[in-house]
């Protein structure tokens, strides 16, 4: 039951090239459509803020990139504080005094969760130590089966 | 014997961290405010009945309070009017609204048609104040204590159990009707 190639042709094509066009559209409207901040050096930093911090409504999205009203009126308060000459971590905290530390993308460290920025040291010690204890096992293991073969062996 | 030990307690660490991850996953969709504990957010809005008189922080003093942060385009907040208006029935504590990016002649006509469970409402038509208010969904719905507090702030539908359950005991035999 092999289908007709050129029967299929056209329909491909036309899914092709919808989804090509909703690829173009997706790229070309821009969520945030608001003009540019008039320093660049400015405009990086409202770039960089609006990516790190998390639009609420919608969580897994950043203020950038999401289209919900609340967003909107959010990069706009970024927009203000960055010209009234706040810096990044004053307006880091202004989000964080009214939204928790859950708006901020990159979470800080503090003392509440120290322990799970130190979570992947620690297991690898953890796991050194297993790993330590398994092969020292297995080496006593050969060398009680094997008491010739050792020179160093404590057994008779 | 040793060495089922290790694996054992490993085991049982993991069962312990899953079980207590599953419990609570239905409050991690509901994020805790920060504003627990703190001062209000002083705040000034236009009143939507007398625009001569704004409403404050100031009408949040000297009794308890809720703060309620609603909007006609919310659905929620339609399924929750029933309850506010019976909240205020019970004349024990002055519900303040805050009309979130809203329109004036939309917002007068849902509270005729519904009835008005509000001692005062600020019209919010920017979302200033609910940012300061760290709201990101109507609607919200704050406790606030005599001092200017904010005691407890509950997301969502308010429903009779939660103001039963969550609301009234911490008001307690305290509450008086505001003025």
């Amino acid at each position: 039951m092999k289908p007709s190639g050129r029967v299929r042709a056209p329909a491909q094509l036309c899914a092709a090239l919808l989804y090509a066009g909703l690829l173009w559209a997706s790229l070309a409207a821009a969520i945030d459509a608001t003009p540019p901040l008039p320093d660049p050096l400015l405009q990086q930093r409202y770039y960089q803020l609006t990516h790190e911090l998390r639009c609420m409504q919608c969580q897994s999205e950043a203020l950038a990139d999401s289209s919900v009203s609340l967003a909107a009126d959010l990069r706009l308060q970024v927009r203000e504080l960055l010209l009234a000459g706040q810096s990044d971590d004053q307006i880091r905290d202004h989000m964080v005094a009214r939204y928790g530390e859950f708006i901020l993308f990159r979470p800080r460290m503090t003392w509440r969760n120290a322990w799970l920025w130190a979570a992947p040291t620690l297991m690898m010690v953890l796991g050194c130590v297993v790993a330590w204890r398994i092969l020292r096992a297995r080496a006593r293991l050969v060398d009680a089966e094997q008491p010739g073969s050792n020179g160093d062996s404590l057994l008779p | 014997m040793n060495r089922f030990l290790l694996p054992l307690a490993a085991f049982v660490l993991l069962l312990a961290v899953l079980l207590v991850g599953l419990k609570r996953a239905p409050e991690k969709s509901i994020l805790p405010s920060p504003l627990i504990g703190k001062a209000a957010p002083h705040f000034t809005l236009p009143n939507l009945f007398d625009t001569t008189q704004p409403v404050t922080t100031a009408a949040l003093q000297g009794h308890w309070s809720l703060v309620n942060v609603w909007g006609t385009w919310c659905v929620e907040c339609r399924a929750e009017h029933e309850v506010l208006l019976q909240i205020k029935q019970q004349a024990r504590v002055p519900i303040v609204g805050i009309d979130w990016k809203d329109k004036d002649e939309d917002a007068l006509s849902w509270l005729a048609q519904l009835g008005n469970p509000y001692e005062r409402v600020g019209t919010d038509r920017d979302g200033r104040v609910a940012i300061d208010w760290g709201v990101y969904g109507a609607p919200e719905t704050f406790l606030i204590s005599p001092a200017g507090t904010v005691v407890y702030k509950h997301i969502g539908a308010m429903t009779l159990e939660v103001w039963q359950r969550e609301f009234l005991p911490r008001v307690g035999a305290s509450a008086s009707p505001g003025a």
